[in-house]
């Protein structure tokens, strides 16, 4: 079901549907701006911590996670007739120790913000999988791209509780890619002026 | 003394709270609209486009700006000659973020047990408050939601008065480059040097009140000021780190007296998200 398109459209952006193949993420690069169409799932600290121990037990996930997009995410309430509330990224290297057993067990993306470890930067290009970056703060914006929203498990949690979103054009920028790339350092390489040592 | 009622503190508070979290400052946004302008990256510009528009929808919709709705950091300067009648102060600024956070439709991001069970308030309390008593017969009340994405990236050290003026300077920036994407950029810099290390940290705090690029009165902390933030956006980090000249927006320096024997230096890091809202009783 996994569709793509050329650069060109849509202002250059690429388009990505979920879930991802091995085709598609082999087609994204470090720098690539996306908008990613299709359900995604929602986990973030506690919901990590605890997809990891099933993992760890043996216990089925609550949702397969082969192929998926996992966002790291915390919403605000949705006000009446609303999806859902504010919807931003939250920073990525606090799920970095859950994340290579995340990845080893077939999750193929992850949307959050800010630089990853070099453990998980190892485990995207091992198991060609690929890391997107939404605009941190960009919250009631990005909220525009999500028409459904769902809890699927651990309901308790609250706003860390996994939900399975419904997203269309949701902006993101491929910041680490199954080759190595990393938009981040390229970024920063470009304009950075600060002599070395 | 002036009396004012408890409920009417818990009342500004409420109010406080979703007027911060759905209204960014004009200030701030004069700011990211000037970095716009300069920011010779194109997709640094994309970015600050996405935080400027985004700012544009929460202000219309009287959504939050960012879903980190942080914890409630309150100031309280009460002057001296007011009776607060009819509740406790504490009490009545603890119901108002209460009430803000959950009639607001804010996220509660408070966890008791924080090393164990991290148990969720479920109301966003107990808030964060900071106490001056102050001459007047007036309180005023400023509520700064904090998140934790730059709260996360903050650091302190005790420098040694031989480190001097160029050791706080390789600190900070070096604390930045450090924080890297991850502090939601472009930020606000917020430093506090001298006092107790208690003190450095809150002063750093409270810097990030101030108008955003508000020089400091004192010309040689402007000029520190000015220094740091040279050097902040050197590093290149740019707008959501993807690269650009625009990693900081300000830099706040304050300063404090300090012991003979020290030099303590916080870097208290505010995302672009720069919340802040005050009301006079």
């Amino acid at each position: 079901m996994s569709s793509f398109s050329s650069p060109a459209e849509r202002e250059g952006n690429m388009r990505v549907s979920t879930p991802l193949t091995d085709d598609v993420v082999a087609q994204l690069h470090a720098g690539d701006a996306v908008e990613i169409a299709g359900t995604i799932y929602v986990a973030r600290d506690a919901a990590h911590k605890r997809l990891v121990a099933a993992l760890e037990a043996g216990q089925p996930l609550p949702f397969d996670v082969r192929g998926q997009i996992v966002y790291y995410m915390g919403p605000s309430p949705a006000k009446p007739g609303r999806p859902i509330g504010s919807a931003g990224p939250t920073t990525s290297y606090r799920m970095d120790p859950y994340t290579p057993a995340l990845l080893a067990a077939g999750l193929k993306g992850m949307i959050g913000k800010g630089n990853r470890s070099a453990a998980v930067r190892d485990a995207i290009i091992r198991h060609k999988a690929v890391y997107f970056a939404a605009i941190g703060g960009a919250a009631a914006l990005i909220a525009k791209s999500v028409q459904a929203a769902d809890v699927v498990a651990y309901p308790e949690l609250g706003a860390e509780a996994v939900l399975r979103l419904e997203v269309v054009d949701f902006p993101a920028i491929v910041i680490n890619d199954m080759y190595g790339g990393d938009a981040y350092e390229a970024g920063k390489a470009a304009y950075r002026r600060v002599a070395a040592g | 003394m002036r009396e004012i009622r408890a409920e009417d503190v818990t009342a500004t508070v409420a109010r406080l709270c979703v007027e911060a979290n759905c209204n960014l400052g004009d200030d701030v946004l004069r700011a990211l609209i000037k970095a716009r302008e300069a920011e010779p990256s194109p997709t640094a510009r994309v970015a600050l486009d996405q935080i400027i528009e985004n700012a544009r929808i929460a202000r219309e919709e009287q959504v939050p700006i960012c879903q980190d709705t942080g914890l409630a950091v309150v100031f309280v300067e009460l002057g001296q000659e007011v009776h607060v009648a009819g509740g406790d102060l504490g009490q009545a600024i603890t119901e108002g973020v209460r009430r803000g956070y959950i009639d607001g439709y804010l996220r509660k991001s408070a966890v008791t047990q924080p090393f164990s069970a991290r148990v969720n308030t479920q109301d966003n309390t107990p808030p964060i408050v900071y106490y001056d008593i102050v001459p007047g017969d007036r309180i005023k009340i400023t509520v700064a939601p904090k998140g934790a994405g730059s709260e996360n990236m903050s650091f302190l050290k005790c420098l040694t008065p031989a480190d001097g003026r160029q050791g706080i300077v390789d600190f900070v920036v070096e604390s930045v480059d450090r924080a890297g994407a991850n502090p939601c950029p472009p930020i606000i810099v917020g430093v506090g040097i001298g006092g107790t290390i208690d003190k450095t940290t809150q002063i750093a705090k409270r810097s990030l009140l101030r108008p955003v690029g508000q020089p400091h009165p004192d010309p040689e902390v402007a000029a520190l000021e000015q220094e740091i933030l040279r050097r902040v956006n050197d590093l290149g980090i740019g707008p959501a780190g993807l690269g650009g000249r625009t990693t900081a927006l300000a830099v706040h320096v304050e300063t404090f007296a300090a012991h003979i024997a020290m030099m303590p230096v916080a870097v208290n890091i505010q995302c672009h998200v720069a919340r802040h809202k005050e009301a006079t009783l």
